[in-house]
């Protein structure tokens, strides 16, 4: 299968690739995926005053999922909680011209986007809850 | 040293100059049909095809006129099954088969279970061989037929075929060999081997595209087929067709060639194979080999990269033409049936990369493929989530996964 350029420079020069502490404050933790099924994505954010202030990713799977989580975390940067809940997995199909094959990579990239939000999210209220 | 470099030869191989140049003359000047038996044209093909039988004959310790030509393994295979089946069905309907088999064989056996014929698919043992005991303990009254392939296209394991032959020729039943990858690689005689039928083609061989061959034992016993294409009788009745001449000048002399250079060519590709294994080893940790350890084709090489995906491998040493048991290198989605059949987890068989060397690979482009191979590896895995838990000391098997 032919890749198109944008997949192969998301896998050559993969953006944001790391880890961010779990426990650290702020950041959010999404892993969505299987090793049996043959991708499992990473995908944490940071937030801060309700900005996403930086992302990171880490991915097993193919040329796609690599860049599809990658491309993720370039568009999270920058955008608040809200606006990250809107990214589509549609419009990472489009930016990288995946084959119809490679959309489930899509389908897990925002997915784990909406994991990493939730986990967020979910340690606010914990936060706020201890707090108040 | 070239690139992009092959190293993808269970696939395909490149046709060997010398059995080209063989091949040349039979397009234009020799363009005579084999059975043309009125003029000179026709003679002069007809000696050279049959040379050309012997020569292919010679290399499987067979007569030539057990040489039954076809389009290739996968029409030798149909031919084989389906003929044998049609053939001898009133004393039978039930045949045998390993789980691990080329899909030309399994495609063949579940049309026919379609028709009413059953059929054991024998598992294989973690090396990816067959136990000859399990294919004594699946035969019936009602068997006719079993079918084992001599090595596998994947794995490269070579299974126990004299065993199997042995145990099928005492119980009377037929045994067909796919020969495909092991013919040419691996000494093969079918008087020793106590083979029936073997299917195998040219194009694994270093010969031409488009014809392959089915030997059919005549003498102890005669083995009698239903032919699937009706004609001109010509193949004994068994396969009718015009035979194409230049393709099998071109199959005779790639298995003249293959007999001639096996001994020391056969040793030369395992040392490079060897030399493969122990540069990507010993740079890199939890690297699996898939296969049997001693017992396998000279040229093949199938390892599992622990936390990175085949695919994602591949992509990262484009240059080099390889193959992967990695679902999304697949049209189906699934990860390798073999692989899955030797109870190599899912995860390890989408990490799976199949290394095939050849006639023509060189040291040099082995060294360049290990030091390609540890540098993408290392790429993906410092990149792979799995390998970072991996290393935090987590049992990647307690996760709870939240599979998709």
């Amino acid at each position: 299968m032919a890749y198109s350029e944008k997949v192969i420079d998301h896998y050559n020069n993969p953006r944001n690739m790391g880890s961010f502490q779990k426990d650290e404050d702020g950041v959010g933790t999404g892993v969505v995926g299987a090793p049996e099924c043959g991708d499992v994505m990473k995908l944490q954010i940071k937030v801060e005053d309700d900005k996403i202030v930086d992302a990171k990713f880490k991915t097993f799977g193919c040329g796609s999922a690599i860049a599809s989580s990658s491309l993720a975390t370039e568009w999270l940067k920058g955008k608040t909680v809200e606006e990250a809940g809107q990214i589509k997995n549609t419009e990472i199909v489009q930016e990288l011209n995946l084959p119809p094959v490679k959309i489930h990579c899509s389908v897990l990239a925002e997915d784990a986007i909406k994991a990493a939000l939730n986990d967020y999210a979910k340690k606010e209220e914990v936060k706020s809850s201890a707090s108040s | 040293m070239k690139l992009p470099i092959y190293m993808d030869n269970h696939s395909t191989t490149p046709c060997d100059p010398r059995v080209v140049e063989a091949m040349l003359p039979f397009f234009t000047d020799k363009f005579g049909n084999s059975a043309s038996r009125n003029h000179s044209f026709g003679w002069e093909a007809e000696e050279a095809v049959d040379q050309a039988r012997k020569q292919i004959a010679k290399l499987i310790h067979a007569d030539s006129k057990e040489i039954i030509f076809t389009s290739g393994a996968t029409e030798s295979d149909n031919l084989a099954i389906k003929g044998v089946v049609e053939m001898y069905r009133e004393k039978g309907d039930h045949i045998i088969t390993s789980s691990t088999e080329h899909r030309a064989v399994l495609d063949a056996t579940k049309s026919l279970e379609k028709k009413g014929v059953q059929v054991t698919y024998l598992p294989v043992d973690k090396a990816g061989m067959i136990n000859p005991d399990d294919f004594r303990n699946a035969i019936t009254d009602k068997t006719i037929l079993i079918s084992i392939m001599l090595a596998s296209n994947e794995i490269g394991t070579i299974h126990p075929i004299q065993e199997i032959g042995k145990i099928a020729k005492e119980k009377g039943i037929l045994f067909h060999c796919d020969g495909t990858q092991g013919v040419g690689k691996i000494p093969v005689d079918v008087q020793e081997l106590g083979v029936d039928l073997m299917s195998f083609s040219a194009h694994k061989i270093y010969g031409p595209k488009g014809i392959g061959a089915l030997y059919v034992r005549r003498k102890a016993p005669r083995v009698r087929i239903v032919p699937m294409i009706d004609g001109g009788g010509h193949e004994r009745g068994m396969r009718s067709g015009t035979l194409p001449v230049p393709l099998v000048v071109g199959f005779g002399k790639a298995c003249e060639l293959c007999e001639e250079e096996m001994p020391v060519e056969s040793i030369r590709i395992a040392a490079m194979r060897d030399r493969l294994h122990e540069g990507i080893i010993n740079a890199l940790d939890e690297v699996y080999l898939n296969g049997h350890i001693t017992q396998r084709l000279p040229g093949n090489l199938n390892l599992s990269f622990a936390y990175v995906e085949g695919e994602a491998l591949l992509m990262g040493v484009k240059e080099i033409a390889l193959s992967s048991g990695s679902a999304c290198t697949s049209a189906t989605l699934e990860p390798s049936y073999v692989l899955r059949a030797l109870g190599v987890g899912s995860d390890l068989a989408h990490s799976s990369i199949r290394f095939g060397l050849g006639r023509f690979t060189t040291n040099e482009e082995v060294d360049y493929t290990v030091d390609r191979m540890i540098k993408a590896v290392n790429h993906l895995r410092e990149m792979s989530p799995l390998y970072e838990m991996a290393k935090e000391g987590i049992d990647l098997k307690s996760v709870q996964w939240a599979a998709h």
